[in-house]
């Protein structure tokens, strides 16, 4: 019993000391991949802050844009060129998204949405595996212009290794959303858009088309699909699993708020660090891989003592 | 004062006082420090302007809101905090101000709906729809059917609500609140958007409750004609401040009224 | 014109309270089960007792389970692929343990170890609504899914990390494992649906479909009129979860006959899902249309273009087969979100007036 104690309270805090360039690494770890949770996660807020529609299928569109990358590229088209032609695709596929789903369904609950979505998903899957195969893909990172190789940094004692494509990651990732934070509070279509998202009815009576924002911000989530598409898969690999990782998008959400870019990253940033920091030093006592729940029973701890997310807003109903 | 002609209702003693009640959100404080009191088998109005705090004062009745200072004492119980379904439970029952149905089902599920806290058969015997179960729900269907012939919603029965229109919604509403035999009755804006001919059907469904059934009526309403027709005695709210208390008379003739709310006929 | 209730009076509330209060839907149920007991096992050959009519009946049962929780209480789960598992691993270690005990039991009992992890992760639901919530019951389709591939206790340490049906008996015929005949195994899945359906129609119309339609409507409506909201939420997750359980039960050991870990993962949560979907959240029928649709449509994909002499790769298949279903969830969500049931409903209305226009 007092073994129990100090395996789970005592010894993993031991083992951080004891190696703490093990710990930084960990930590970096855990940003990278946060950086990269709360791309996806951004994807989200941007079609749910104009639209209430929570995008189900954004992980999948990260997928997709890269397979479509990758995909023209193999079918020897320069790197840049298949870049600019898979951005005109995202646009085409927010288009038809826009036509095909979003108008049909204006007036619906948000719950009929959100499972809208869900049948794009698994109809982009379907597609998506049709026309590329299911076989796991090299990403295009070096032809892009994406650094390889580490930096090291010695530490404490031993030495901490940071791979120069995560750094680039997480430059691009906080470029990126400095720009949609300014594009959202200082430019007309931002303010726009942050219109829709209180009010269609209002949005319409000053004259604002919602399908022209509606496009407008698949469009953007398209982007950024495309950009975390293009990270992620440079550090591993561009496969149909990438899907069911970018569900742990959700407890980013929850943790962060839905509305919130800011809120997108720093919860990210928590998952990723606590996922990394939990799997390593305490994974091992319970079989490891815990990985694959972890973050969902932080966001539901999370949930229990604040319903509305870090950053969300109190719901008060009023009857 | 009732229209004449009608019968005698005896008033009895306090059924539920409210007592130095406030209540805020956030920086806005909705109601503060508002007492009145609702006898057995009265009539209640409660007036005001927009934004008065009637509404919330309503909420708070029922439990939903939790005011931060102040008590409810109902039936000789005195409470600072209740929750919806301990107010459901102990007699007290509401209608709203934008038809809370259930959009889901029809007007006699509805209904039935509202029967829920009188049905104990187990869980078992719901399973085997047998048994206690089945008698329970011949039963309830006998009360049921007694108000729905008592509100004429008969030919609606089986429309699901979400296709009533706007006044037959509030009936059947009216139905769901009185199946759970209450003791006391909110009802907010109950007139709420209805024509003339509806609204006098309404107040006689309101007149009727409360001779055949005994029921303590608590009203908010807009419509001046109604609160006069209706109500043995009325409460009047501005800013979340009660500013008069009385019978109808008498508030028709107080100057803070009529300066609030009723204006001055030109 | 056949289809008229004109001339049916009830003269108690007790027959028009039934659940079918009309001669030709009796009719008409009577007929299929007729068919489901004795044409089928009778004249359909292994392939259609196998591969179609037992499965369709276990997803049919699952669908019922999730269309109680997400349909009727409105409470949306994507843990349903989870709480299948642990009925399916909790049948396994009860029957592992206990082999002399009646296997038909087991499967019934491991409804309840499903239906106790249900409310566990039903308990948030007092906190927790709508997105959130699912996003909690995600928590619980992962969490249990790596307790079944990591945790070597749940199929009692074999290498392949795989379970295996064991044989089994009862009065003497195999019910269970490889020896069993395609005809037992149908009539005990047939058995059990058809009974669990039963008493889940009763439910449906009493007091308590009553209280979780009213959860589902509007809860705040709901607590005024007298209902605990806790209480009828983890009824459900309980009720729900039971289902379930036992599905994943029969999935295992009437169905594959063996099981990796991985069948009881996130895309069979969105499978039943869908299938609740299309056939019609808030109706039992449509629990059983929804999972012939989405059941049957891939073997249809798999089977007709060869016959018509279109060569389709078994891969290609599985791509058309989510970019159909995708497609129907958004085409169904846009012109019928009340799913085929309502569909039905409609056809049985024009049947009413049939042949005449209106």
């Amino acid at each position: 019993m007092i073994h129990l104690i100090y395996q789970i309270f005592i010894d993993p805090f031991v083992q951080m000391g004891t190696a703490p360039d093990l710990l930084v690494q960990t930590l970096w770890e855990g940003l990278v991949a946060g950086v990269l949770y709360s791309l996806i996660a951004l994807g989200f807020v941007l079609i749910f802050k104009a639209s209430g529609v929570f995008n189900f299928a954004q992980g999948i569109m990260v997928v997709f844009a890269a397979l479509t990358l990758v995909g023209f590229h193999e079918h020897g088209i320069p790197a840049y060129v298949a870049l600019a032609l898979t951005i005109a695709v995202m646009f085409g596929l927010a288009f038809a998204v826009e036509r095909a789903m979003l108008r049909p369904l204006v007036n619906q609950p948000d719950i009929i949405l959100f499972m809208a979505t869900f049948g794009l998903t698994y109809f982009l899957i379907g597609f998506g595996e049709l026309v590329f195969g299911g076989d796991p893909k090299v990403m295009i990172a070096s032809q892009l212009g994406l650094p390889k190789g580490a930096v090291e940094i010695k530490m404490a004692g031993g030495f901490v290794s940071l791979q120069k494509i995560d750094i680039a990651a997480a430059i691009i990732a906080s470029v990126m959303v400095a720009a949609l934070a300014v594009f959202f509070q200082k430019t007309r279509v931002g303010r726009a858009l942050r219109a829709v998202a209180d009010s269609h009815k209002a949005a319409l009576s000053v004259g604002i088309s919602l399908e022209y924002i509606w496009v407008i911000v698949w469009f953007a989530a398209g982007l950024v699909a495309l950009a975390t598409g293009i990270m992620w898969g440079a550090r591993s690999e561009v496969s149909f699993a990438l899907e069911i990782i970018a569900l742990k998008a959700l407890p980013v959400l929850i943790l962060g708020g839905f509305t919130s870019i800011p809120g997108a990253i720093i919860g990210g940033v928590i998952i990723g660090v606590g996922e990394k920091i939990g799997e390593f030093y305490w994974g091992p006592l319970l079989g490891s891989g815990i990985e694959t729940w972890l973050a969902y029973v932080i966001a539901l701890v999370f949930l229990l003592f604040r319903p509305q997310g870090l950053f969300g807003e109190r719901i008060i109903e009023r009857i | 004062m009732r229209a004449p002609g009608g019968p005698e209702v005896s008033i009895g003693d306090v059924l539920l006082s409210v007592e130095d009640v406030s209540l805020s959100f956030g920086g806005v404080k909705a109601v503060s420090n508002v007492s009145f009191d609702i006898h057995k088998g009265e009539i209640r109005a409660i007036i005001g302007p927009n934004g008065a705090g009637k509404t919330s004062m309503l909420n708070i009745i029922n439990g939903f809101y939790h005011p931060q200072q102040g008590h409810i004492t109902f039936r000789g119980q005195t409470r600072s905090k209740m929750q919806p379904h301990e107010a459901a439970y102990g007699g007290i029952a509401r209608t709203f101000q934008n038809v809370a149905l259930f959009r889901g089902m029809t007007a006699l599920d509805n209904i039935m709906a509202g029967r829920t806290l009188k049905m104990h058969s187990s869980f078992f015997w719901q399973l085997l729809r047998h048994g206690p179960a089945m008698r329970e729900e011949v039963e309830h269907r006998h009360r049921v059917e007694e108000i729905i012939d008592f509100l004429k919603i008969q030919e609606i029965r089986r429309v699901p609500v979400g296709r009533l229109p706007y006044g037959l919604q509030k009936r059947v509403e009216l139905g769901r609140a009185l199946a759970m035999e209450p003791d006391l009755l909110l009802l907010d804006e109950p007139m709420a958007g209805m024509n003339l001919e509806e609204k006098e059907d309404m107040s006689r469904f309101i007149l009727d409750v409360n001779d055949h059934y005994g029921t303590t009526i608590a009203l908010i309403e807009h419509d001046m004609g109604v609160v006069m027709d209706l109500s043995d005695r009325v409460v009047v709210l501005d800013h979340g401040i009660k500013i008069a208390d009385g019978t109808p008379n008498e508030i028709k003739g107080n100057q803070a009224v009529i300066d609030a709310y009723l204006g001055v006929a030109h | 014109m056949f289809y008229r209730e004109v001339g049916q009076y009830k003269t108690n509330y007790s027959a028009d309270m039934s659940v079918m209060p009309l001669l030709q839907d009796r009719v008409g149920i009577g007929i299929i089960l007729f068919i489901a007991v004795v044409i089928i096992p009778y004249f359909g050959n292994a392939f259609l007792i196998q591969a179609i009519m037992i499965p369709f009946l276990v997803f049919s049962l699952a669908a019922i389970g999730l269309n109680l929780l997400t349909g009727y209480t409105g409470l949306l789960s994507l843990g349903t692929g989870a709480f299948m598992g642990v009925g399916a691993y909790a049948c396994y270690k009860l029957t592992t343990y206990f082999p002399g005990v009646n296997i038909l039991i087991w499967i019934v009992a491991s409804g309840f170890f499903s239906a106790a992890v249900g409310v566990v992760f039903g308990l948030p639901s007092l906190r927790i609504k709508g997105f959130y919530l699912a996003v909690a019951t995600l928590a619980a389709q992962f969490f249990l899914s790596w307790c079944f591939i990591r945790q070597p206790w749940f199929y009692n340490y074999n290498a392949s990390g795989a379970i295996e049906v064991p044989t089994r008996t009862l009065f003497g015929i195999p019910v269970t494992g490889a020896t069993a005949a395609d005809a037992t195994r149908y009539y005990v899945v047939l058995g059990i649906v058809v009974a669990m359906t039963w008493l889940a129609s009763n439910l449906v119309h009493g007091r308590i479909g009553r209280m979780w339609m009213a959860v589902r409507d509007m809860d705040l409506a709901a607590e005024l009129i007298g209902i605990r909201l806790l209480r009828t939420k983890l009824l459900a997750f309980a009720v729900s979860s039971f289902y379930c359980g036992v599905a994943g039960a029969l999935l295992v050991f009437q169905w594959y006959g063996s099981a990796e870990p991985a069948v009881f993962d996130v895309n069979l949560s969105f499978f039943i899902l869908f299938m609740v979907i299309i056939g019609g959240l808030g109706s039992l029928t449509g629990s059983y249309l929804g999972a012939a649709l989405i059941f049957i449509l891939p073997i249809v994909l798999r089977y007709i273009p060869p016959h018509l002499g279109i060569p389709i790769r078994p891969a290609t298949v599985d791509h058309i087969q989510y970019m159909i279903i995708g497609a129907l969830i958004v085409l169904f969500l846009i012109v019928e979100p009340n799913g085929l049931a309502r569909l039905w409903q409609i056809g049985k209305q024009k049947l009413r007036v049939w042949p005449f226009p209106y």
